[in-house]
């Protein structure tokens, strides 16, 4: 596993902010000079590869391809796979991404100044497409198996995994790099500030992200990279893998009605059919890291919904966008890290700012604050704009 | 801007670019080969002449431009020209 975050940009870094209940959110003053109705932000750090990658290899690099290669990197690092022995192996890439907004409205912006496209450079078309993390670390890793970007807005870095499990399931690859990637930059929120969507507690930053809190007023939009790598069980086992977790259950559903609201039934679906595939019961998950953005109306969805399907059983469920904000593109690969190193760790992270519940959340038993304790299988919710909704579940290999 | 002007700029920019060491950069040394040009790179090479002499090299130019000689002479003569334009 690797990740790029606002919380960290190591393993061990990350897991200490978890365990911390420590926020990654900050106020940028260049939102509000651009007429932003609300300045909070994840606070990225920017990467630095001269020295690192060749000038073409960076030109080449979007600012979300650029936070994918440092979390792949190290995702590679931690599984020992070598640049020799991927040259001798078909690895594949799915990656999660959506935008690559700042890469194209720069593109436009010397267009409409120069009156000539040839000034754009020639970097331009690679960071400026949605594939531009998978064809960008396809080239710098001379990968040789699947290759290609799945664009699910939110669920897209959950999707990434789904969609890795089940080729390796289906005997079609081995070994497949995914994750998720998200700019975190003013060009790439304006509109989705425009709906209104995000938090304005500006005056404290890191209280602003407050997922099933009853004073809840919006998402902070945020971003980074998460990269994990997928491997056939037999062939990690071969080469000496750190086999960290198994993937057991992908479940997936479209809620069929509005673009942009929360469906319960969409999101039960999906709930039902990971654990339908993962051969499991409600009783059998220990952990549930939600969705949970922070919005009024998502949050609310979906408490009902893991209500209707764990209501019995309340296994602790926290949502780590308190600590991160909403990783977007990111989120359902990040999220999948962050709960297996509470895993690893023996302890599930907090619903930082979680205060007062509502109707809704008080149904839930919502980890406010870090609790010890061994988790066997943790269940992932990822939720996204057109109703595409995406659920994994994870267990530690015994 | 007289010829060594333009030299000494033209070597600034293609070492800040291309990230070569200027020690390469010997006037009568083949461009292309010394800064591993390819297809895209040539994009690159008219976005760095555009910002820095102001002037829009076309693609054909380059045809007649084997040696780091043949490029400051090219630059010299196209600057002049907009000088006196």
């Amino acid at each position: 596993m690797g990740i790029w975050s606002c919380i960290g940009n190591s393993l061990e870094d990350v897991k200490n902010s978890l365990y911390e209940g420590k926020s990654g959110i900050a106020f940028d003053t260049v939102r509000k000079e651009w007429g932003y109705r609300s300045g909070l932000t994840g606070k990225v750090e920017t990467p630095h590869l001269k020295g690192v990658l060749d000038r073409r290899a960076r030109i080449q690099l979007s600012e979300e391809a650029e936070y994918a290669y440092l979390s792949t990197i190290q995702a590679l690092q931690h599984a020992k796979m070598d640049q020799d022995w991927m040259d001798a192996h078909e690895v594949g890439i799915l990656f999660g991404n959506d935008s690559s907004a700042k890469a194209v409205i720069e593109a436009i912006d010397i267009i409409r100044a120069k009156k000539d496209t040839t000034l754009i450079g020639s970097g331009s078309i690679f960071q400026s497409m949605n594939c531009t993390v998978t064809m960008n670390l396809s080239t710098i890793f001379k990968l040789k198996g699947i290759n290609f970007t799945v664009s699910a807005a939110c669920a897209s870095g959950s999707h990434s995994i789904g969609m890795a499990y089940l080729m390796i399931k289906w005997g079609l690859q081995d070994h497949i790099i995914c994750g998720g990637a998200q700019e975190v930059n003013p060009f790439a929120f304006g509109s989705f500030d425009g709906l209104g969507a995000f938090s304005v507690r500006e005056n404290d930053p890191t209280k602003a992200s407050r997922p099933f809190d009853r004073d809840r007023d919006g998402l902070v939009p945020s971003g980074g990279s998460a990269t994990v790598i997928l491997e056939d069980y037999e062939s990690a086992i071969k080469r000496g893998a750190p086999i960290l977790a198994e993937v057991v259950g992908y479940g997936f559903s479209s809620n069929g009605e509005h673009i942009s609201n929360s469906n319960v039934d969409g999101q039960v679906r999906s709930l039902e059919k990971a654990l339908n595939d993962a051969g499991l019961k409600a009783k059998d998950i220990d952990y549930i890291n939600a969705h949970a953005t922070s919005t009024p109306g998502g949050d609310k969805a979906e408490a009902l919904a893991l209500d209707q399907v764990f209501g019995e059983y309340k296994p602790l469920v926290s949502s780590t966008k308190s600590m991160t904000g909403h990783e977007c593109w990111m989120a359902g690969a990040s999220e999948i890290l962050y709960s297996t190193l509470m895993m690893q760790n023996d302890f599930v992270a907090p619903n930082i700012n979680f205060e007062n519940p509502d109707e809704a959340s008080a149904k839930l038993n919502i980890a406010a604050k870090t609790v010890d304790k061994k988790i066997t299988t943790f269940l992932s919710n990822s939720f996204g704009f057109g109703g595409t909704n995406s659920t994994l579940i994870i267990k530690k290999i015994s | 801007m007289t010829k060594e002007e333009i030299t000494t700029k033209v070597n600034e920019f293609l070492v800040e670019e291309f990230e070569v060491d200027a020690i390469k950069i010997q006037p009568q040394s083949n461009m292309r080969e010394t800064l591993d040009l390819d297809s895209l790179d040539y994009v690159d090479l008219v976005v760095v002449i555009e910002s820095n002499f102001g002037f829009k090299v076309v693609g054909e130019d380059f045809v007649g431009i084997q040696s780091f000689q043949d490029f400051y002479d090219y630059c010299h003569t196209k600057v002049s020209q907009k000088t006196a334009a």
